[in-house]
């Protein structure tokens, strides 16, 4: 392979040879080349596949807007990236590259058969082709389309690299570090304002970076950047981030960055974040992002080879590379005869320069004559040839608007310009308006929403000098704006190379359009006679247009083809561009990272992870755990060879026959203090507190003022002005957000106190016939007695030394307590109550044993047995009802006709035929499993478990009239059977007299 | 990301510490036993869902924990105003920030 290196051009450090792998060969670059520029250097053009019709491509570009070098980038396991951009990704030692959309390999692949088949591919091939036959879509089309879409392979491994996160504020923020944004933050900087200045690339500079020859203030170009940035570094305010990409402009100057730390690095540092987000606060903001180039639109303008002027003078004066021996020039503008100049000057043979216009500057046209250069204006292009690399171009004389004869001009690339487009993604973000140039045919900023302020091309300013002068004048606008006395400075360039330009629909052919494949989203393969296509079937919203064609909706989000498409889609509409308008841009601004947006949140960090003081125990003991909203609970506690149908049996075993211990501490606890506290619970609960004693519980009920439950839990009267109220585990915020809400928005005459204290308390409850007489030795001060401290009694006490408040309370329908201690003495009073308790095979249960007990007893558990369309009464739990009270919140609701009309689901038992067979929780239920389907529903089972104590299996469910169908037979459709069971009203299984409570 | 402003705390926050609460304004009927199902299923589910200045509540739930009332303009998602549970619905008529 060649070397097309240009000697003494370029920024690469010509001493520092770097080896990497594309497509497993090995190729050398150098250190400050990236992908696409080394790939270069070695003659390599032929980048990837595209995306549709598989067609060969090349680089287009040297920035983010590349829609055809996409590559799969690796440094090891879980740490493969699809679609890496190779005009952004630096070149690092060991890189290892591969292309994309290929089989079997990138220079023969099947797919581009495709390619031939292009015309049944046209504009909503889609839509059109996968309507019918219906039942063809599940097991023909879709898995065909999902085989054949996406952009490269994604990763089948975790992403084993770390992200991160950060928050700032600054009074200036400038987003691109070109002419205009060094100027800007220079003088921004100047005035001691905080500037950040950003810019996505590895160094500042800009457009600078490829015009060296130019002088700044008597320096030359690359001098000035040097002292400019040197003094941006000085400046203790000031802070230089590159390979940092603004990807997403929020309200109030809020701004997302996207910083790349390490994937630059041959051997980044152990345990280094591999990219980090920033959002940060500007007062002020400078968009600085320049302008992008447009491709042209014309038959075969996708070919390996074929690229953007610009791109190829970059290429030659930022990296050293020749992107062609023999390049043709295609343009409208007159920046793509700067870069053929540049070229002949390193020793191509430029083709010819091909300018669709009639005239041109003829400074430009008497100077590349000088050169030796073939300069055909008026002229167009029709075609190319070469199925790897552009070979030929076929040009044509254009004569009073028509084509005239063909000539093809031999060429090894072929650099276009179709004009400039200022870059205003960003500004689109907040929903600044855009305003068509018609002297600069392009879209301006227009109404800012936000404190933003847009220098240099970004605005339509054309020229280094002009870009500097804007971005000088405009930091120091921003810096007043914050309130610091700031002054522009003036700028004098010389060599400036500032062009005009026209603005163009796809050029102009002697041969069928139809035929034509002339690229304008390189990305979707989206062609000029698409768009075309899309009006003639209707179109005529630009959003339409974009979603009929795919074009703009690729990961490039349109950056080339936004204009052409316009262009192109208003002439078929025949409205001018400014009637059809852009659609609308969104962030990212590119393609960015998960990793970025997850930062800290993965793994282990992922969310916060609740544990209780007993947890460390439960642990050591081997227990299962699962998740119940943050808290990680013992789920039960397997002995060895027993899986979770045997761990439960025995645990459910063991507490009914003497004593169970069981962590409750992540129950929710609401202190209600004050003197309008039992005021303030007559109306939050639907149960009478007023008559509620001292030192006794009762089970609560919340609505929704809708009616509906929305908690439960029992509920302590402390003294006549405090409760201890609890919820279920889940529901704790939601209970105390609730009450915050009435408490200061509707009753804020109240004096009533609300304090969270979940995680003060550590809850032990103890159930089983022998739980008093493991905890009575341990209770001082208190009488624990049937008699003195029956069922439903709470009191403050003494438990094993510890301040206590003890409730006789049960969830299982045994004798039980809860014990609340500190949280700190709660793994001390377990242990405590463990030893004891082995006397009396004191077994430690989980979760799921606690949901059969309460099961069997026919407890409900909230959100498991209800779902929130569920009345009190739905859930057999209109006895908990205060009946006397005039109000409470959703007793209105109550009496609504809805919720007391025929018909609704209500809290019903349900025994199955067989008594083996434990129903699906959240299996269906129908009156007669003959009929068509869809058949009617009944309601659905809401619980289901395996019985020991009862012998059998139980479920409960929600069913249509279900009290009603106290012994009907009803049917649960499985997929495998239909199976058969009893309506039984009586939702309690075992104990149905309570006896045991109070043993 | 929004800036909103705690009337309690005097301070522009960011979005992060405060939760949505619905539609400010509407006052839990004194007596709901003496409204009719209309009237009831009214102060239940009937919402202005206004184009322009929405009156709303707030909690800033991850500071001072307060309820509070604001006007966002809900084309451009601006706040106006925020201010305290309780006081009076202001006149916005001399307010023109946030509007587009």
């Amino acid at each position: 392979m060649t070397s097309c290196r240009v000697p003494n051009r370029g920024r690469v450090d010509r001493s520092k040879s770097v080896r990497f792998t594309y497509d497993g060969k090995t190729y050398h670059g150098l250190a400050g080349d990236t992908l696409a520029s080394a790939l270069l250097a070695n003659g390599v053009h032929l980048m990837g596949r595209s995306f549709k019709y598989h067609r060969p491509r090349g680089v287009v570009s040297a920035g983010s807007d590349e829609p055809n070098a996409l590559m799969g980038t690796s440094r090891g396991p879980g740490r493969f990236e699809p679609n890496t951009r190779a005009t952004i990704q630096e070149l690092r030692g060991g890189l290892e590259a591969t292309s994309q959309n290929r089989w079997p390999s990138l220079a023969f692949d099947l797919g581009s058969v495709n390619d031939r088949l292009g015309s049944l591919f046209s504009a909503g091939f889609y839509y059109k082709t996968f309507m019918w036959p219906r039942a063809f879509w599940d097991r023909v089309y879709e898995p065909i389309i999902r085989n054949a879409a996406g952009l490269g392979v994604s990763p089948t491994e975790p992403d084993a690299d770390r992200y991160a996160s950060r928050f700032a504020h600054t009074d200036v923020l400038v987003i691109g570090a070109g002419p205009a944004g060094l100027a800007a933050a220079l003088a921004a900087g100047r005035s001691g304002a905080s500037v950040m200045i950003v810019d996505e690339t590895t160094e500042c500079g800009g457009s600078l970076l490829s015009e060296p020859s130019i002088t700044i203030d008597g320096k030359p170009a690359w001098d000035w950047l040097a002292a400019a940035t040197a003094e941006l570094a000085s400046l203790p305010n000031v802070t230089v981030k590159p390979r940092t990409t603004a990807i997403g402009y929020y309200h109030q100057n809020l701004v997302g960055l996207a910083q790349r730390l390490t994937d630059h690095l041959a051997a980044p540092p152990e345990g280094a974040p591999r990219e980090r987000l920033w959002r940060v606060r500007a007062r002020e903001v400078v968009l600085a992002q320049g302008a992008l180039e447009t491709p042209l639109v014309f038959d075969g303008n996708d070919r390996p080879g074929v690229m953007l002027a610009g791109a190829a003078q970059t290429y030659l004066h930022r990296y050293g590379v020749k992107v062609g021996d023999r390049p043709a020039i295609v343009t409208v503008h007159d920046s793509a005869w700067f870069a053929a100049l540049d070229l002949a000057a390193s020793g191509a043979k430029v083709a010819a320069i091909v300018d669709v216009r009639p005239t041109v500057d003829q400074a430009l046209t008497n100077r590349a004559r000088a050169l030796g250069i073939e300069t055909l204006l008026g002229h167009t292009v029709t075609g190319s040839s070469g199925r790897l690399r552009v070979k030929s171009l076929r040009v044509n004389r254009l004569e009073n608007g028509r084509v005239g004869a063909s000539r093809n001009l031999s060429c090894d690339a072929v650099l276009m310009c179709g004009g400039w487009t200022p870059s205003l993604h960003l500004f689109s973000h907040t929903k600044g308006s855009l305003c068509w140039d018609d002297k600069l045919q392009a879209f301006l900023p227009g109404k800012k929403t936000e404190a933003v302020h847009i220098a240099g091309a970004g605005r339509g300013l054309w020229g280094t000098a002009a870009a500097l002068n804007d971005g000088a004048t405009v930091g120091a606008q921003a810096a007043r704006a914050t309130g610091r006395q700031a002054s522009a400075q003036t700028y004098t360039v010389s060599g400036d190379r500032i062009g005009s330009g026209v603005t163009v629909k796809e050029l102009s052919t002697d041969r069928k359009p139809a035929r034509a494949k002339a690229f304008i989203d390189f990305q979707n393969d989206v062609t000029a006679k698409d768009i075309r296509l899309a009006v003639r079937e209707g179109m005529r919203s630009i959003e339409h247009v974009k979603r009929y064609t795919t074009n703009g909706m690729a990961t490039d989000q349109g950056k080339m083809s936004n204009i052409n498409g316009l262009m192109i889609a208003s002439d078929a509409l025949g409205k001018e561009p400014p009637q059809v308008g852009l659609t609308t841009f969104r962030p990212p601004y590119t393609p960015t990272t998960f990793g970025t947006f997850a930062g800290y949140h993965q793994g282990s960090t992922f969310e916060l992870t609740r544990k209780t003081p007993i947890d460390p125990w439960a642990e050591a003991h081997g227990a299962a755990f699962e998740p119940v909203a943050l808290w990680r609970r013992a789920w039960y506690f397997p002995k060895s060879g027993e899986d979770i149908h045997a761990a439960v049996g025995r645990e459910c075993r063991a507490t009914r026959a003497s004593v169970g211990i069981f962590d409750a501490s992540t129950l929710g606890k609401i202190e209600v203090v004050g003197p309008d506290a039992v005021t303030f619970m007559e109306r939050m609960y639907i149960n009478a507190w007023a008559k509620l004693g001292v030192g006794r519980c009762r089970y609560g009920l919340l609505l929704g003022e809708d009616g509906f439950i929305r908690e439960d839990g029992v509920i302590g009267r402390l003294a006549n002005d405090r409760f201890h109220v609890t919820t279920t585990t889940g529901g704790a915020a939601l209970v105390l957000n609730v009450m915050e809400d009435y408490l200061q928005t509707e009753w804020p005459d109240l004096k009533v106190w609300l304090t969270s204290t979940t995680e003060q308390w550590a809850v032990i409850a103890l159930q089983g016939p022998n739980a008093r007489k493991l905890l009575e030795p341990f209770v001082e001060g208190l009488d624990i007695s049937e008699a003195a401290f029956p069922h439903m009694s709470v009191a403050t006490c003494k438990v094993a030394g510890f301040p206590a408040r003890l409730f006789r309370v049960s969830f299982t329908g045994e004798l039980g307590f809860e014990v609340n201690v500190a949280a700190r003495r709660g793994r001390a009073l377990w242990e405590k109550l463990w030893q004891a308790g082995q006397q009396y095979d004191i077994c430690p249960y989980g979760t799921e044993t606690m949901h059969v007990l309460r099961a069997e007893k026919g407890y409900i558990i909230v959100g498991q047995d209800t779902d929130g369309t569920l009345t009190p009464d739905d859930a057999g739990l209109s006895w908990a009802i205060g009946k006397a009270k005039p109000d409470f919140v959703g007793k209105r609701s109550l009496s609504r006709p809805d919720m007391v009309a025929k018909g609704r689901k209500q809290l019903v038992g349900l025994l199955t035929d067989d008594p083996k067979l434990v129903l699906q929780e959240g299996a269906q239920i129908v009156a007669d499993p003959n009929v068509p389907k869809p058949m009617p529903m009944l309601g659905h089972v809401t619980s289901a478990y395996w019985s020991d104590a009862v012998g059998r299996s139980i479920a409960l469910a929600v069913i249509a009239d279900g009290r009603v169908r106290d012994g009907e037979t009803l049917y649960i459709p499985m997929p495998d059977r239909t199976i058969t069971a009893r309506v039984v009203k009586n939702t309690v299984f075992y104990d149905p007299d309570g006896k045991r409570l109070s043993a | 990301m929004l800036l909103i402003r705690c009337p309690y705390c005097e301070q522009d926050l960011p979005e992060l510490e405060f939760a949505y609460a619905g539609e400010a304004h509407i006052a839990r009927p004194q007596d709901p036993s003496k409204l009719t199902d209309e009237e009831w299923r009214d102060y239940l589910f009937i919402r202005s869902n206004p184009r322009g200045h929405h009156f709303e509540r707030w909690r800033h739930i991850n500071g001072c924990a307060r309820f509070f009332n604001a006007v966002r303009e809900t084309v451009s998602d601006r706040f106006l105003l925020t201010y305290r549970a309780g006081e009076p619905r202001p006149d916005i008529s001399g307010l023109t920030g946030g509007s587009e």
